[in-house]
């Protein structure tokens, strides 16, 4: 079950001005592990996201992924180590197409022929075909997250980091999502940041509590969600 | 592309010696809209000063043609020096990450800079080799020549082919360029920065690399207006022409190429006929359409007419469909059941 | 010693011609994030104002301190409600709308007043003596009306109602409504008050340059980089830049002449920006007016 850690943070600090989003933070991630991370709003999942990423350089500590040091490394270079990532608002080509808008993820890592059969797969693959020539900048919600899932696929990332892929969408897509993001699971270490409890029953065991910046506590869904602090902390919200 | 040699065959037949010198001039400055055509268009690079390029390529061109005293080799020295300027610049203003807009005013400003830097240098002391600089009066640039054979020297007739051959060379080269990887990449960058990061791309490189290309087609285009005026001065640095150059793309159509080169072509007889004819000033009407098509044309005239087209079509194409569907119906039931999307 | 007190109000004063041409262009961008490229032409406006008024016969200080503000805040309050306030949120459209505004301003009055001025105005006040040297007295005024309009934007920023509504404004456009502040015609006040202190600058300095219909690209460039330079704060941002990059000028000329003056400047600019993309309250006093 335990393989080699992955992904670390070592006491990671991410300070705007006064506020301390993230407050030293430790994180382990086990290959192929699927992870989710949760909190209320506010609690520095997102942030601590980013200085994965590289969107962010954080205040204090360091980010390992696999050997090497991502802290304050740029997004690119982040990403050419093998981590596909989705971001909280889809981010897409809006004047391109589906097709290309996924060809151009699948053509950073291969050739042209191969490229575009991957393209091809992905799109079927995500049940996206009917809509690849539309111009992303068209499409629903839900659809753009499909997309941008497609273009995190077609580049098959060992790492995968996926911020609300489930956020403003129908109960059908969220299935539909959940679904997805098991069977790549199945290929990839992945992380989840989400704030809907039942989509990340389907998918997760392991769970990350945020609060304040800080992890609360980490262990399997149902014990986390009995557990009173993580009560207390969702107070307002509804009683799973 | 076909057009544009037919033209370049038939019009010194037909028009006279100064308007083909005249032409040669359009060229050089269809070309310094082909340039922004790329940077902008297609690279989402928002440069207001891509008049620097074209008028360190002239400058450059001039200064080593005086001292070499042929014209070969300062061809190459004008383009590389563009290009050289277009890098250096560029990796300021991408490796720091400048925004869209602060990327705007530092490069109008830097071609503003050079205009009031150039203007100073009337005095004698003033000199590159050979060649004076030559204050706000600028330079006379020594014509082309036959490659390798200095005293040879061309035409207008020729130039003007030169010209053209420039034009239609460049313009097959930016054309080529936006179907590669490359270029997909760079028009990727400017629908979506973040996300090309995201997958892998080095923007800052792509970048970069479009600018400098960018910046050496400009210089390309300066060596043609030093032969089609005859001189270079620091006009050519000028807010007035950095305007224009905006101005063309805009009108002619932002995401397409050809749609700049003829905006220039346009703006170019329009301004001329607008001064022969002296009743509104140059500068009020440029003001006029830049505002107006901002306001009411954003994507330029070339796009706007392809969509119209479009739709057109498209309204043709459903029309007909919708009479396909009537005939069916109307010839059997049966068939109008198999009809799609058919249904009262 | 007086080589060093007539050097040091030297370069005093190239700070303040930079604060001056700059400030009205800052109020602008620092609160609308609209960068104006018919800056230049509300300067020269000013100008214009100055000189045809005082040829017919208005009293120079008169045209200068009132007039030139108020015709050109009122073509600022025109402007706004004709063109930019379709364009918020649009910042390039911005920008090339702004800049066909000056080409149309620059076109206007060429046509009306030709491409030459009749008679300019000297400067008044004459000269004072400092050992060796002199100095233009107007000039040392000129230091101190940049410092006393500075002080007047900030306290009508930080004491009346009107900057605290600004100011909120600038902060949170959306929070600013909800409390009932009027954002349309916080924006539409700015964009006046922006170009009537640039209508003022542009008044002060005709004595000393001349007017020209196409005045306004000499000083268009300069403007630009200090307020870029200088960051989203409109004062401590424009104030910043304007010691940095007027002293690193005003230095350099002395020391190697004013080409090279000039040069400096940009090169500074372009650093200072590649090191704080932001400018420089981006990164330091970033909680200032």
């Amino acid at each position: 079950m335990r393989g080699e850690v992955v992904v670390e943070a070592r006491n990671l600090s991410m300070h705007f001005g006064g506020v301390k989003a993230v407050d030293r933070v430790n994180f382990n991630l086990w290959e192929n592990e699927l992870r989710c991370l949760i909190g209320p709003n506010g609690a520095g999942k997102s942030t601590f996201f980013k200085c994965l990423t590289g969107q962010l350089t954080p205040t204090a500590g360091d980010v390992v992924i696999r050997d090497f040091t991502a802290t304050g490394r740029q997004p690119h270079e982040v990403a050419r180590l093998g981590v596909g990532i989705k971001t909280q608002v889809p981010n897409l080509f809006d004047g391109l197409t589906v097709e290309e808008n996924v060809l151009l993820s699948a053509r950073k890592w291969h050739a042209a022929t191969r490229a575009r059969a991957l393209t091809a797969a992905t799109l079927e693959r995500l049940r996206i075909g009917d809509i690849r020539h539309h111009l992303a900048g068209r499409l629903a919600h839900g659809q753009r997250q499909w997309v941008e899932l497609g273009m995190v696929v077609a580049a098959e990332p060992w790492l995968v980091l996926l911020d609300e892929p489930a956020a403003g969408m129908t109960h059908e897509e969220t299935e539909r999502t959940a679904e997805l993001i098991r069977e790549i699971n199945q290929t990839a270490t992945m992380i989840v940041v989400e704030h809907d409890m039942q989509f990340i029953r389907m998918i997760s065991s392991k769970v990350t509590v945020f609060h304040e910046g800080r992890i609360l506590i980490e262990d399997n869904m149902d014990v986390v969600s009995a557990d009173p602090r993580v009560r207390e902390v969702y107070l307002g919200h509804r009683r799973q | 592309m076909i057009l544009g040699i037919l033209f370049t065959v038939i019009a010194p037949q037909v028009l006279q010696l100064f308007a083909i010198i005249n032409l040669t001039t359009i060229i050089a400055l269809a070309i310094l809209a082909l340039s922004l055509a790329l940077v902008w268009g297609y690279g989402g690079i928002l440069c207001f000063g891509q008049t620097a390029f074209f008028g360190l390529g002239a400058y450059a061109y001039t200064i080593a043609a005086i001292n070499f005293g042929g014209s070969t080799w300062a061809i190459l020295v004008a383009v590389l020096v563009a290009a050289a300027f277009a890098a250096l610049l560029g990796y300021f203003m991408f490796y720091g990450r400048v925004s869209d807009v602060y990327m705007a005013v530092i490069t109008l400003t830097v071609t503003l800079i050079l205009y009031s830097l150039l203007r100073r240098t009337s005095g004698p002391e003033y000199k590159i080799g050979k060649a004076l600089l030559g204050g706000f009066n600028g330079v006379t640039s020594p014509p082309l020549n036959v490659p390798w054979n200095p005293s040879a020297i061309l035409f207008p007739e020729h130039v003007f082919y030169a010209g053209m051959a420039a034009l239609i060379l460049s313009y097959v080269f930016c054309s080529w360029l936006v179907q590669t990887h490359f270029g997909r990449v760079s028009v990727a960058i400017r629908e979506n920065e973040l996300r090309a990061e995201l997958i892998g791309y080095d923007i800052r490189f792509y970048k970069l690399a479009l600018f400098t290309v960018g910046g050496a087609v400009a210089g390309v285009g300066g060596v043609i207006f030093c032969n089609g005026v005859g001189r270079v001065s620091p006009d050519v640095f000028s807010l007035h022409d950095a305007a224009l150059t905006i101005i063309w793309v805009i009108v002619g159509g932002r995401g397409t190429l050809i749609g700049p080169v003829l905006g220039a072509f346009g703006l170019f007889y329009l301004t001329s006929f607008l001064g022969t004819q002296g009743v509104v000033n140059n500068n009020l009407v440029l003001g006029i359409i830049l505002i107006l098509f901002v306001l009411l044309v954003p994507r330029g005239i070339v796009p706007t007419l392809v969509r119209w087209w479009d739709r057109a079509r498209a309204r043709r194409m459903s029309q007909r469909r919708e009479l396909r569907l009537r005939r069916r119906r109307g010839a059997g039931g049966v068939a109008s059941e198999a009809a799609p999307g058919g249904g009262p | 010693m007086d080589l060093v007190v007539a050097l040091t109000l030297q370069v005093v004063y190239g700070i303040a011609h930079l604060v001056l041409i700059s400030l009205g262009l800052a109020i602008i961008f620092g609160m609308m994030r609209v960068i104006n490229l018919a800056h230049g032409e509300f300067l020269m406006l000013g100008g214009y104002t100055v000189v045809v008024s005082t040829n017919h016969g208005v009293n120079l200080w008169v045209a200068m301190l009132i007039l030139a503000p108020l015709v050109v805040g009122v073509i600022g309050i025109i402007v706004e409600r004709a063109l930019i306030q379709f364009l918020y949120g649009r910042m390039v459209d911005t920008l090339l709308a702004t800049w066909g505004l000056s080409l149309l301003f620059i076109g206007l009055v060429t046509s009306i007043f030709g491409a030459q001025t009749g008679t300019t105005i000297s400067p008044p006040l004459g000269a004072i003596r400092i050992g060796d040297y002199s100095m233009s007295t107007y000039e040392l005024l000129l230091i101190v009306i940049a410092a006393v309009l500075s002080l007047a934007v900030f306290l009508v920023l930080r004491l009346t109602r009107l900057g605290l509504m600004a100011r909120a404004t600038m902060q949170s456009a959306e929070m600013a409504a909800t409390l009932g502040v009027s954002t349309k015609r916080i924006y539409m006040i700015t964009f006046g008050l922006g170009a009537a202190v640039s209508g003022l600058a542009g008044g002060l300095l005709a004595p000393l340059t001349g007017v020209l219909p196409t005045i306004g690209a000499t000083y268009i460039a300069k403007a630009f980089i200090t307020v870029i330079s200088g960051g989203a704060a409109i004062l401590a941002g424009t104030v910043s830049a304007s010691v940095l990059l007027g002293g690193i000028n005003g230095v350099m000329s002395y020391l190697t002449g004013p080409t090279i003056g000039e040069v400096a400047l940009l090169v500074a600019a372009i650093v200072l920006l590649r090191l704080m993309p932001r400018g420089i309250t981006g990164r330091y006093f970033r909680k200032s007016l």
